[in-house]
């Protein structure tokens, strides 16, 4: 498995530390109802198909990168830089 | 304040060299990173042409000036190579001093590319990794910081924590290839 870092070029996985789902970026607000942490931090969708997940370049540029890939044929889809995921405000 | 003696980083075991690769570790100066603040770049990069002759380094590539040099050191981040760092800068910029952290070996030979082929998951050959290319990747099990520097020479650094590591990995892979050569 190979993901392509907007920043470095295309790598190999054991560059990479996996996070979790890209819900992890949109972190419920101060006083926010218990059950929107409750989501946030336990309920995941396990989709066969399309996901999208954080993952951090650890051992090359130490950007975090939000991944588009696919579970059923591992087709990666597309990266993106979180910081351009958060301020495009998807 | 008393004038502290500065130990290498390495007491033994350089320079080295096995087939057609050599390994010497050259004293850099100052390490300094340079963080620039949240859309301070063109600013960043306007001080340091002015302070060092240097431009911002594009992600993986590195800026040479006469006695400096400016690599990339990852996202929004460079790493100062030479002098120390003008202090204009820090109005624009997060500035750390890093001269003690890193230790940078020089890996030079017609062999150099073949070593360092098998210590990192990339690829290091010239076609693709031309001079003043420079990548954030592995080196064995380690975070280091590689650099081109010539037709047939690296410049790679490391924590300096980690030179036995490192100098144990370049060894073995410097062995390796010249005995199969």
């Amino acid at each position: 498995m190979r993901l392509n870092c907007p920043l470095c070029g295309e790598r190999d996985r054991r560059e990479f530390y996996y996070m979790g789902h890209a819900d992890y970026l949109n972190r419920p607000s101060e006083g926010a109802a218990p059950d929107a942490w409750d989501a946030y931090l336990h309920l995941r969708d396990n989709p066969a198909g399309l996901t999208r997940d954080l993952w951090f370049h650890e051992m090359g540029c130490s950007a975090w990168l939000v991944v588009e890939r696919n579970t059923v044929t591992h087709e990666i889809l597309s990266t993106t830089l979180a910081t351009d995921v958060k301020e495009a405000g998807e | 304040m008393a004038k502290l003696i500065a130990k290498p980083a390495l007491e033994t075991g350089m320079p080295f060299a096995a087939g057609d690769a050599q390994l010497s570790m050259p004293d850099l100066g100052c390490l300094t990173s340079i963080a620039p603040f949240d859309g301070a770049l063109a600013a960043v990069a306007a001080s340091l042409m002015a302070a060092h002759g240097l431009g911002f380094p594009e992600p993986s590539k590195m800026t040479v000036a006469e006695n400096a040099q400016c690599i990339w050191w990852g996202r929004g981040q460079a790493m100062l190579v030479g002098p120390a760092v003008d202090d204009g800068l820090a109005k624009h910029a997060a500035l750390t001093d890093q001269s003690d952290g890193w230790v940078a070996f020089l890996l030079d030979g017609a062999g150099s590319t073949e070593v360092l082929s098998r210590l990192t998951p990339i690829d290091m050959r010239l076609s693709v990794f031309p001079d003043g290319h420079t990548a954030r990747t592995q080196l064995g099990h380690m975070m280091a910081s590689i650099t081109r520097t010539g037709a047939q020479q690296f410049r790679i650094m490391v924590f300096r924590s980690m030179v036995q590591t490192a100098l144990h990995e370049l060894q073995g892979a410097m062995k390796a290839v010249a005995a199969q050569s």
